[in-house]
């Protein structure tokens, strides 16, 4: 008996602490928000970085929601961006299509979010049944496979919209056009195969934004912190110990890797719906690798890490233009350093000195508590 | 030793960090003051022309990945003929300030470098040189009233419900149609295959009309083969197939590096039919590491040929080879004459570059509809008000690693 208040008292103290990182990721998120938003209404912002807000956005979604699987799950994920691809789409179909019976941008851009997430969720679903059984890098390869199937499904879709409804045709063997939709003259294509969505309306906006940014902290933070979310990282550790204790493996998973595709799914609407032309080439292998490497350098299971790895890492390009032909050169050599610098255990060492005493008795604490 | 060796690497990382920073950060402060003069119309003209004032044309394309060829091609054709421009006084006595972006052919990073040149300062935009990117450009352009003329972006989507874009090259579907004509004409009866890459928008347009415009020609499509762009490494099926098909002419509407294995894995099995190209072709004699006796007797439909006689292109190709060291292809091409239908235009309507980007988008809207134009690539180029340039496409061979007009071949 007396050890279970102890072990209360101890969680209790453990969850103030991990409130407080929680709390302070939002706040940070909400500070840097109002702050780029003054900024931007201000007028004091470069359109180059104003242009960069809502897909800085996206990639954070990407990167935290892909936290969830590769960091919190702890199964590697090559194919994030074929459920980035699904809810661009379906997103992009969703908010063209309702352009005549809902007026407003913002609600069509929220349904369109919702769809884009519920597809993903869906497509999630289907990938994460048969897949989830998989372990390490077979899981890995089949995700990959996953994303390529994404994109050549994609490219042989061909969807517009009249005032008879959505008109769908797959496109297998390259023999039919736009004009097989057979639309009135009113209707819109909304995707022409190859050339993928063109001619969006380019809806989306960084408040938009930033909200899809704070529910996917809220829905994963909380998950992560949930009965939940500790059954989870207890597979992640040790599958055979917590599937001894009476842990579902096989729920947990596709509870992380479902919630992870959807929010994938919302992050690819708002970005799809950022751009007047996205073709399916875009979520290509590379832009999986992509959220990998936000994810990576972030730290895995670091949500924090996560968002200014994805903001820092999007920005950079950009921000090196001035180095002309040698652009993504130095870009490459500063991800090199910055991964050799974040694992250097003398460099975080030495940064983390000030905050030593803290960090004693935070360790201390998990000892005693596996006494 | 480790911890000194962990401090300077962090140190080193910071110093790109901030280099980094400082650079993005100083065209934005510099051109500060220029800014307000562009968003407030009525006072711009009022602004006197400050010393050394020059227009701010901006340039976008691939420099960098896979499509690298175009994008630089374009770049300097259009520095060369920015610097004729500005040796010869200028337009209007005003200089040239040309800066060109990478956006390596992704309509993201191609939107960020059209942001990045609008914050310095750009008044009218060459490019983007490839398809898709263009796609995403062309509605902001559209927004922000800049004029943009691309020089390469062949799709009818980029021009389509946007009165301030406009296209230097052929269309898509003109291309697949002139493609289909020609060889209707000069080789009629042909049994023609056709291999495209179907996740491409360029690539599946001009297959789409050359197909469509088969039916009319005396030409029988007897095989259609696909790929993918990640898949462009092995040809060897659909030339088996087209082979055994009885083709006599293959249809190539692709860019050129899949080409390239096309043309070494037909030679490797011994079949030869006539490839026809477009201009994603161009691009293929200056391929490194090519044999060009593989691609002898490729025929390309392009309005550029470097080995015509005439004046300015003998004086085009002489500066291109002297400063590049290759020769000019269709694009290099292409880059210089938008430099120098802009010049005409904004000589036709007296443009200042204290004008803002607004002013010089309409009146180049009005000189580019009314109009004709000179240039390299064709003489008596004409635009209409829906952005597509009428002018003759022309069939060349590549013959001992160049280009030369189907005649001159004999």
């Amino acid at each position: 008996m007396g050890k279970m208040i102890k072990l209360g008292k101890k969680r209790s103290v453990n969850l103030t602490k991990t409130r407080v990182v929680d709390f302070s990721t939002y706040l940070g998120v909400v500070l840097a928000f109002l702050i780029v938003d003054a900024m931007l209404r201000g007028g004091m912002l470069s359109r180059s970085f104003s242009g960069q807000l809502i897909p800085i956005c996206c990639y954070i979604v990407m990167a935290v929601s892909l936290n969830l699987t590769v960091g919190i799950l702890g199964e590697l994920s090559l194919g994030h961006a074929g459920f980035m691809s699904v809810g661009a789409f379906s997103g992009i179909v969703a908010a063209m299509s309702l352009q005549g019976s809902i007026p407003s941008e913002p609600a069509r851009l929220a349904i369109a979010l919702v769809v884009g997430a519920a597809c993903a969720a869906v497509a999630g679903v289907i990938v994460g049944v048969p897949v989830l059984r998989l372990r390490g890098d077979y899981l890995a390869i089949v995700t990959l496979a996953f994303g390529e199937i994404i994109k050549e499904l994609i490219n042989c879709l061909i969807i517009g919209h009249d005032e008879n409804g959505l008109h769908v045709i797959f496109n297998f063997n390259s023999s039919k056009t736009v004009s097989d939709l057979g639309l009135t003259e009113n209707g819109i294509e909304i995707i022409k195969g190859a050339q993928g969505a063109t001619g969006t309306q380019m809806i989306s906006t960084f408040t938009a934004g930033f909200i899809l940014v704070m529910i996917t902290l809220v829905v994963v933070l909380n998950l992560v912190r949930s009965r939940s979310g500790r059954a989870i990282m207890a597979i992640r550790d040790n599958r055979i110990a917590a599937e001894s204790v009476g842990i579902n493996a096989t729920k947990y998973k596709m509870m992380a890797f479902v919630t992870s595709a959807a929010l994938a799914g919302a992050a690819g609407a708002l970005y799809g719906l950022n751009f007047s032309n996205l073709t399916s080439a875009k979520f290509n292998f590379n832009t999986s690798i992509l959220v990998l490497v936000f994810v990576v350098l972030g730290g895995l299971g670091n949500i924090w890490g996560s968002i200014i790895a994805a903001t820092v890492l999007t920005i950079l390009p950009e921000a090196l233009r001035g180095f002309d032909d040698y652009r993504m050169l130095i870009y490459a050599i500063v991800l090199i350093l910055v991964m050799l610098a974040t694992n250097n255990s003398r460099l975080k060492a030495l940064l983390a000195r000030p905050f030593a005493s803290l960090r004693a008795r935070a360790a201390a604490r998990p000892g005693k508590e596996a006494q | 030793m480790k911890k000194f060796f962990s401090l300077a690497m962090a140190l080193l990382m910071c110093v790109c960090l901030m280099a980094g920073c400082g650079q993005s950060e100083e065209p934005a402060e510099a051109d500060n003051p220029s800014e307000p003069a562009e968003s407030s119309e009525p006072s711009g003209g009022d602004e006197p022309a400050a010393e050394g004032a020059a227009f701010k044309f901006g340039g976008v394309g691939p420099l960098t990945g896979e499509n690298a060829i175009y994008g630089n091609a374009v770049r300097n054709g259009a520095q060369i003929a920015v610097d004729e421009i500005n040796e010869a006084g200028g337009i209007n006595g005003y200089q040239v300030d040309f800066s060109f972006e990478d956006d390596v052919s992704d309509g993201e990073s191609s939107v960020n470098a059209y942001n990045n040149l609008m914050d310095s300062g750009m008044q009218v935009l060459v490019g983007p040189v490839t398809t898709g990117p263009a796609l995403s450009v062309s509605t902001l352009v559209n927004q922000d009233r800049v004029f943009m003329l691309t020089p390469s972006a062949s799709s009818l989507d980029v021009v389509t419900g946007k009165d301030n874009v406009f296209q230097l090259c052929f269309t898509d579907p003109n291309q697949g149609m002139g493609s289909a004509t020609y060889i209707g004409t000069n080789m009629p009866g042909s049994k023609v295959a056709v291999i495209y890459r179907n996740d491409d928008i360029y690539s599946t347009g001009i297959r789409d009309t050359f197909v469509a415009e088969c039916e009319n020609q005396d030409l029988e499509i007897v095989y259609e083969g696909t790929f993918t762009g990640e898949g462009a490494s092995d040809f060897s099926v659909q030339l088996t197939d087209a082979q055994s098909a009885g083709a006599d002419v293959v249809f190539l509407p692709i860019y050129y590096q899949p080409a390239s294995i096309i043309f070494a894995q037909a030679d490797a099995m011994g079949y030869e039919p006539t490839f026809f190209g477009v201009d994603g072709m161009d691009g293929i004699l200056t391929l490194k590491n090519f044999d060009m006796s593989l691609a002898e007797g490729v025929m390309v439909l392009t309005p550029f040929s470097a080995d015509a006689t005439d004046e300015r292109t003998v004086n085009f190709v002489t500066k291109y080879s002297e400063q590049f060291g290759e020769t000019p292809n269709q694009f290099a091409a292409d880059g210089y004459d938008c430099i120098y239908a802009l010049k005409q235009a904004m000589e036709n309507a007296g443009c200042t570059p204290d004008m803002s980007a607004e002013d010089i988008c309409d009146a180049m809207i009005e000189q580019f509809t009314t109009m004709s134009f000179d240039g390299l690539t064709g003489s008596g180029l004409t635009w209409g008000t829906d952005g597509t340039v009428s002018k003759m496409p022309m069939a060349v061979v590549i013959h001992d690693g160049a280009y030369v007009s189907v005649e001159n071949a004999g």
